[in-house]
């Protein structure tokens, strides 16, 4: 096989019109896979005998039919090694899969693999992980983002279809940003996290990456959701999007020292749709320069208790595992919430959530969604920011707030800088939103003649 | 500047049980005094008669049914029967 299907649509077609069949599929995804993966290091875990025996399974009467998939190794998979991208799992084999791996099995899904990230989710490069750094496919010196850095990269390198993510503060978007894939990031709630390896729980999502935003609701419709095993579940009444739809530029979000190209290319975004009659509205929220402490707080406050789990009695290595980056946000969320600190802190972060939220509730009043870069850069250099976590945490500035408002955001790529490294922007929408977000999505991949690219090993 | 001293980093370590070496504790108490100067920004943000968020759906107390699955129950004598792994002979 050379040409490989880019999106669902083409790969069941593809199948119907017996050009080539689930196995073969699995075939070429793997040659890939064995060929490039050793540059660029997208995946811990392959798993060869999982992908056949659900290659054989698969049949033309489910709605995920012959689809590929690649699972961020935070999410629990039966009987394949699930490490968290971390040495304190680097032998665990869980015993049972989690709701979304389920689902997608269920709905016709081959898994491939397990893609590397930033151990347990901690990072916006993909550097943090304990079996080394994924790179960047259309510049290997560069960062593929993170932390779901493998589940972006399987995607842009097509050695997967469709991947799944979590986001957690952008850790699906800003990934899919810097390699030129869509990221969705769905409402807090909206898909189960039952066997996901939690990050930081009031803020943690399911996600998915994939080439084209109607894959991305086509994933997000199968996992949603509840499963009676995630009390955090919404089935929340969707809204039906409007026909003359508004879309805010939140001001706050084009700050100076954020790299030119990257606005630019937001602005031309924005003139697509203007052309195409939508109402452009400048808006403003006002407490975004905040996001990024309020987040540093409560997102290492959450992490310090759930790896507290980890004492290697029960499961998996000691706490002598825990690599760096782990180990100052465990301290910095033990700080931050005892005794003498938790009001000042944690309590005062909280308090700023319920300001920022309150910021979101004014604006999509007035407008449909939000459009906004993604990342302040395009991709950086490997090895530029690991040292200055504070530098590193900033990455994530204009991604923190949908998760600390729990709002969906959609990530779509939208051509090259001049260095020819990935730019794109991001949508947001109020809660339960998603519907508004699949149709602009669609609607700008129509209006600016979007095709998917892979990107050349 | 934030006032982070070692003492504070090795505390913090110990409370979450972890083990560092002095040069770690130096270069993390580096580290940390930075971020925690930048967090420290939120003291600007009034925040009078704010209530917290920790849960953005307006989800409280979620329960289910407290009804008895069968298949999750003990099975003998109040204990869970499970396959033999042990040979007769060993």
């Amino acid at each position: 096989m050379n040409d490989l299907p880019l999106t669902i649509a083409e790969t069941q077609e593809g199948l119907k019109k017996k050009k080539f069949s689930a196995v073969e599929l699995v075939d070429a995804y793997l040659a890939r896979i064995k060929k490039f993966d050793k540059e660029i290091n997208a995946f811990i875990t392959v798993s060869e005998e999982t992908a056949y025996n659900q290659a054989k399974k698969t049949n033309h009467q489910l709605p995920l039919y012959g689809v590929t998939v690649a699972h961020k190794d935070l999410f629990l998979t039966k009987g394949v090694r699930t490490t968290a991208g971390s040495k304190v799992l680097q032998n665990y084999i869980p015993p049972y899969s989690a709701t979304v791996v389920d689902r997608l099995e269920k709905a016709g899904c081959m898994m491939i693999g397990k893609t590397n990230c930033d151990a347990w989710g901690h990072g916006a490069s993909g550097e943090n992980s304990d079996f080394g750094s994924t790179k960047n496919p259309w510049n290997k010196k560069f960062s593929s983002g993170g932390s779901s850095s493998g589940s972006a990269v399987s995607i842009a390198s097509n050695m997967s279809l469709v991947a799944t993510g979590t986001d957690t503060g952008g850790s699906c978007r800003q990934p899919a940003n810097f390699c030129s894939v869509v990221g969705f990031k769905p409402t807090y709630g909206a898909i189960p996290r039952y066997g996901v390896i939690a990050t930081a729980s009031s803020l943690d999502c399911v996600g998915n990456i994939t080439h084209c935003v109607e894959d991305s609701e086509r994933l997000f419709n199968i996992a949603k959701g509840g499963d009676n095993h995630d009390s955090n579940v919404k089935d929340g009444e969707y809204k039906s999007h409007v026909s003359r739809l508004k879309i805010g530029v939140p001001q706050e979000y084009f700050v100076r020292g954020m790299d030119r190209e990257v606005e630019k290319k937001v602005f031309e975004a924005i003139n697509v749709f203007e052309k195409a009659g939508l109402e452009i509205v400048k808006v403003s929220l006002p407490h975004t320069k905040y996001a990024i402490s309020a987040y540093y707080i409560i997102n290492p406050a959450e992490i310090s208790s759930n790896l507290g789990r980890y004492d290697g009695i029960r499961y998996g290595g000691d706490r002598k595992n825990f690599r760096d980056e782990a180990k100052r946000r465990i301290m910095l969320g033990t700080y931050v919430l005892s005794a003498g600190y938790y009001e000042a802190y944690y309590l005062k972060a909280m308090k700023v959530r319920s300001v920022l939220i309150q910021d979101f509730d004014e604006v999509f009043k007035k407008v449909d969604a939000l459009i906004s870069p993604v990342s302040p850069t395009p991709p950086f250099k490997i090895g530029q920011k690991i040292n200055d976590p504070l530098a590193m945490y900033l990455m994530d500035i204009f991604t923190v707030s949908a998760n600390l408002a729990g709002i969906p955001a959609l990530v779509l790529p939208f051509g090259f800088n001049k260095n020819g490294l990935p730019l794109g922007f991001q949508l947001m929408g109020p809660r339960f939103g998603e519907n508004t977000l699949f149709y602009l999505g669609k609607l700008f991949e129509r209006l600016s003649d979007y095709k998917p690219q892979i990107a050349k090993l | 500047m934030h006032k982070l001293f070692v003492k504070d980093v090795e505390h913090v370590a110990w409370l979450a049980k972890l083990t560092l070496t002095p040069a770690e504790v130096r270069k993390f108490q580096k580290q940390l005094v930075k971020v925690l100067d930048y967090i420290g920004q939120l003291d600007k943000v009034n925040t009078a008669n704010i209530k917290p968020t920790s849960q953005t759906t307006g989800l409280e107390n979620v329960f289910r049914e407290d009804r008895i699955n069968p298949q999750e129950m003990l099975t003998f004598n109040d204990y869970f029967t499970v396959k033999q792994i042990i040979k007769k002979n060993e």
